[in-house]
């Protein structure tokens, strides 16, 4: 594979791209009087066009994709992204319009907004929702600032937020970010929030629990009902990480558990593109208790138009710029359409079925630390290739070597060693036997021929990549006077 | 429609394999009392065409798409070259996720690193991060930064940043105990320079000014960011407009310890409000504070060049509640087709760009102001956004130009009841001579009440 260096390692003077039309009206000489300016973009880049698609095409190229392979990154839900969504986003009056244009101008998109909202209550059994968070993380942290607002509006500020040692690393993040400090819950050996420990735990200075259901194992906490009763009784709230709604959806729903509000990833479950890392959109849904403090503004219909309301005194106030990422509400709003009541039950049913099919295969092969039934993820871990020195890092690298992205490593916590695999509705038997087969020769080769996992990937358009040397010599941009670390050696 | 893959022969044998007789049977841990009876209350399944005939009849109901536009203020519009939305709508750039595994994500990689290199290169700062959701929520993490620096109790917050970006810090600090107090704005529509000085003392963490401002008026960066430092705190700098650095001098070049701001001028389509793209920067120094993603430099076990996210136990992942910021999805895609439009227009292309809009807008500005009964608000030098201000108020003035087919400027009324005779207009280089004189000839009908 041809490899592409750094586009300003290319550039050169008097290569050009693109071209303005000329200045239609008279050069004023005088704008700029008095006012700091620059002659130029000191190594700015200079490259024709034909480089520019090539350069693009080429990198595009050393990227596994979901369009490409199979993608079992575990709590990411990666699900095939539907084109037809991409066309519609397109449409003018949605990506064209500047979002200053009176309300008038625009009742189609204030409509689509609407209705996302409306069924994504529907599929989450709450009493509201704002489309505003721009990721997961930041739903999160305005859930948890709602709850703020409605807790010190009852003249009850608390300190507190109780967060499962399984959880994501964004509650904890999130919960601090809002002013909270965090005392974490333990697991019981079934992986589930230990009943008795929260019991213990809860108190009239906790604010709320995050919880995630199903968890981070992919296991459901069967008994979220009992939990929700015991973070009510000492008068906390209940906030629920719902980055797992693709085990639930048209199963049951989080406003029937108890739950006061909750987060949704249109990214994950809503099969909107992950785009390399965004964007995504994170819905906060909530309770009637909550919402008053709804973050502005509001989308009302007044007469038969609809409006937008910033008069709400209670509000927490603005957490972005103009209304949520608009294009990504339009995509999953189409998502929902397209499947219906029947195709979202679908998903569910299949994304638990992939799932328990993937675990069924493996579990001679990889340690399942917790054998609780789990749904549309399975938590595998290193433990019997530790024996040989293989560790999961190495098992992931070398899952390349087959064609599979790797499953998610970073969390949970609970489990050493993790290997988190959720295959997501939209795959096929074939992919997932292919990924079943790879697993099942690493397993062997991590006893036969170690080395062969310590040294992958082999066939990547890289090798494996020094993450220490990233970290302590840390080169984060390009300067015209660096040379390649190649030279360094 | 339906984008499962299973054939009624494969969901058979799995179910053996997992040696059950029905997909009800998975769902076991679902308490019965919480398990839907019913199917949700969701309209039937549309097929592709369907779909799309539904969201055209949706489209339908927006009018005036396609008017003549004067709408600036933090949402510009620019030309987007086509190889922007060619390029950034390849699969292998719109359908993988972060890259965790950098050796099967090297596309996105360099291109995070180019597209942090470019930030870098217009601020004038040292390192510069993957991206932030959008500009009001980049300038709220600006300020929690400057605050985990220097640990001052307060901000000062220039009142000419845009109104969304100051309400959003609002909201991003109020529960973190930090003060921000406010610097009005002089008539000439800069910051008041001399009440900065006066509130500037060792209990500020950080001034936080924005240029070109909300009203369109370029600051005096270097003396803002003078006036910090006198009294150890650090100069943020706030950007709505970046297609201005073309043109004007690179903040790090004045001073400013963060840079932040809204990318959506650099190929993001207006789309009606997001999604957008934040984007910070920073001096070296303070590398271990700074939020988001980071794509750095490193090599393989062949010594080949490669990129990875580094310095991770700054984020959520690694570091949890002691994280820099909660950030984990951003806006890496709009980041990629921002990369694109930057690299295509080039060094001499995003020069004439902004040279382009200063000189049209202070053309428009300059013809507006010869109408009777239009004037020019602030003295200030302008970048491509100007305030006029009307005799009378400006949604008459706009509702008089809507029937002429035009979307005048943006009524500030709806932000200062001070200012409900004033407009902010903008203009770029999508604005030809024409269509800028048309604006001129529309107002000078409207002040005549025709």
């Amino acid at each position: 594979m041809i490899r592409e260096p750094l586009i300003f390692e290319i550039s050169d003077k008097g290569k050009k791209a693109y071209r303005l039309p000329e200045l239609d009206i008279p050069v004023n000489g005088d704008i700029l009087e008095g006012i700091r300016t620059r002659t130029e973009v000191e190594g700015f880049p200079q490259v024709a066009e034909i480089e520019v698609v090539r350069h693009f095409t080429r990198l595009s190229r050393a990227n596994f994709c979901i369009d490409v392979c199979f993608y079992p990154l575990g709590s990411c839900t990666m699900k095939y992204n539907p084109k037809v969504n991409e066309k519609i986003a397109s449409f003018s009056g949605f990506s064209q319009v500047h979002p200053f244009v009176p309300p008038e101008f625009v009742q189609g998109n204030l409509e689509i907004i609407k209705k996302a909202e409306d069924y994504l209550c529907e599929i989450t059994g709450m009493d509201a929702i704002t489309l505003q968070p721009s990721a997961g993380a930041q739903g999160e942290l305005v859930g948890m600032m709602l709850i703020r607002a409605c807790l010190e509006d009852r003249g009850d500020p608390r300190k507190i937020v109780l967060i499962p040692d399984s959880a994501h690393g964004t509650n904890p993040s999130s919960a601090h970010l809002c002013g909270y400090s965090v005392q974490e819950i333990k697991s019981n050996a079934e992986g589930t929030v230990d009943i008795e420990d929260l019991a213990r735990t809860m108190s009239d200075d906790v604010a709320a629990l995050m919880v995630t259901n199903p968890n981070t194992l992919g296991v459901f906490e069967t008994d979220i009902q009992k939990i929700c009763e015991i973070v009510h009784s000492k008068g906390g709230l209940v906030y629920m990480d719902g980055a797992n709604m693709n085990a639930l959806v048209g199963e049951c729903r989080p406003g029937d558990m108890g739950v006061d509000v909750m987060h949704l990833n249109l990214h994950k479950t809503f099969s909107t593109p992950h785009g390399g890392g965004g964007p995504g959109a994170g819905p906060v849904g909530i309770k009637k208790i909550l919402e008053p403090y709804l973050p502005v503004p509001i989308i009302e219909r007044e007469a038969d138009v609809l409006v937008l309301d910033f008069d709400r005194p209670k509000s927490i106030g603005r957490v972005r710029s103009f209304y949520g990422n608009f294009l990504v509400i339009v995509k999953a709003l189409a998502y929902i359409l397209s499947l219906g009541a029947s195709g979202l039950r679908e998903v569910s049913e299949i994304a638990v079925l992939n799932s328990n099919y993937i675990r069924k295969s493996l579990e001679a092969d990889y340690y399942l630390k917790y054998k609780t039934p789990t749904l549309h993820e399975c938590v595998f871990s290193d433990k019997y290739q530790k024996e040989y020195g293989i560790q999961n890092i190495d098992i992931a690298k070398r899952l390349i070597d087959y064609g599979v992205h790797p499953p998610t490593m970073s969390f949970p916590l609970i489990v050493a060693g993790a290997l988190m695999i959720e295959p997501t509705e939209t795959e096929s038997k074939r992919d997932l036997d292919l990924f079943i087969d790879a697993m099942k020769k690493i397993a062997r080769e991590a006893r036969e021929d170690p080395e062969l996992l310590k040294q992958a990937p082999h066939s990547s358009y890289v090798r494996r990549l020094n993450e220490t040397q990233a970290a302590r010599d840390p080169i984060l941009r390009w300067r015209p006077e660096e040379k390649d670390l190649t030279e360094k050696k | 429609m339906s984008y499962i893959s299973l054939s009624d022969k494969d969901k058979k044998d799995m179910l053996k394999r997992i040696g059950l007789s029905s997909l009800k049977e998975l769902f076991l841990t679902i308490p019965e009392d919480i398990k839907l009876k019913e199917d949700l209350n969701i309209p039937d399944a549309k097929t592709e065409s369907e779909l799309i005939s539904y969201f055209e009849s949706l489209n339908a109901k927006n009018k005036g798409t396609d008017l003549l536009s004067f709408l600036g203020g933090g949402a510009y519009p620019h030309i987007i070259p086509t190889l922007v939305d060619y390029l950034s709508s390849r699969g292998e750039f719109i359908s993988p996720y972060t890259p965790y595994q950098a050796e099967v994500s090297q596309g996105t990689l360099q291109i995070i690193f180019e597209f942090q290199t470019l930030i870098c290169q217009l601020t004038g700062m040292d390192i510069a991060n993957a991206s932030l959701y959008e500009g009001a929520s980049g300038a709220a993490e600006a300020v929690l930064m400057a605050h985990r620096l220097k640990r001052k109790p307060k901000v000062l917050l220039a009142g000419s940043v845009h109104p969304q970006y100051i309400e959003v810090i609002n909201t991003y600090t109020k529960n973190l105990g930090i003060r921000v107090e406010g610097v009005r704005y002089s008539d000439d529509g800069s910051v008041d320079i001399d009440e900065l000085d006066e509130k500037m003392d060792d209990q500020t963490s950080a001034v936080i000014a924005q240029s070109p401002n909300f009203f369109g008026v370029i600051e005096d960066l270097e003396r803002i960011s003078g006036i910090a430092h006198k009294k150890d705190g650090l100069s943020v700098v706030v950007i709505s407009e970046p297609v201005s650095l073309g043109i004007l001098e690179a903040p790090g070049s004045l001073g400013a310890d963060i840079v932040t701001g809204e990318a959506q001028s650099f190929g993001i389509p207006l789309s009606y409000g997001g999604p957008y793209l934040g984007f910070m920067a920073c001096n070296e120094e303070f590398i271990r504070q700074f939020p988001g993603r980071i794509s750095g430099e490193t090599v393989d076990v062949e010594g080949q060049r490669g990129y990875v996210l580094t310095l991770s136990t700054r984020e959520q992942h690694i570091r949890r509640e002691r994280a820099t910021s909660n950030i984990c999805t951003n806006q890496a895609l709009c980041a990629l087709r921002a990369t694109v439009f930057l690299e295509t227009l080039g060094k001499e292309g995003i020069r004439e760009l902004a040279f382009q809009n200063i000189q049209k807008a202070n053309y428009a500005l300059e013809e507006c102001g010869k109408i009777d009964g239009v004037q020019k608000k602030f003295l200030g030098a302008v970048f491509n956004e100007f305030v006029l201000e009307f005799d009378k108020p400006a949604d008459v003035v706009n509702r008089s130009l809507l029937e002429k087919g035009i979307i005048g400027g943006l009524d500030l009324g709806l932000f200062f009841p001070k200012f409900k005779n004033c407009a902010l207009f903008c203009v770029t280089e999508t604005h030809t001579k024409d269509k800028i004189d048309l604006l001129v000839k529309g107002m000078e009908e409207a002040m005549q009440g025709r």
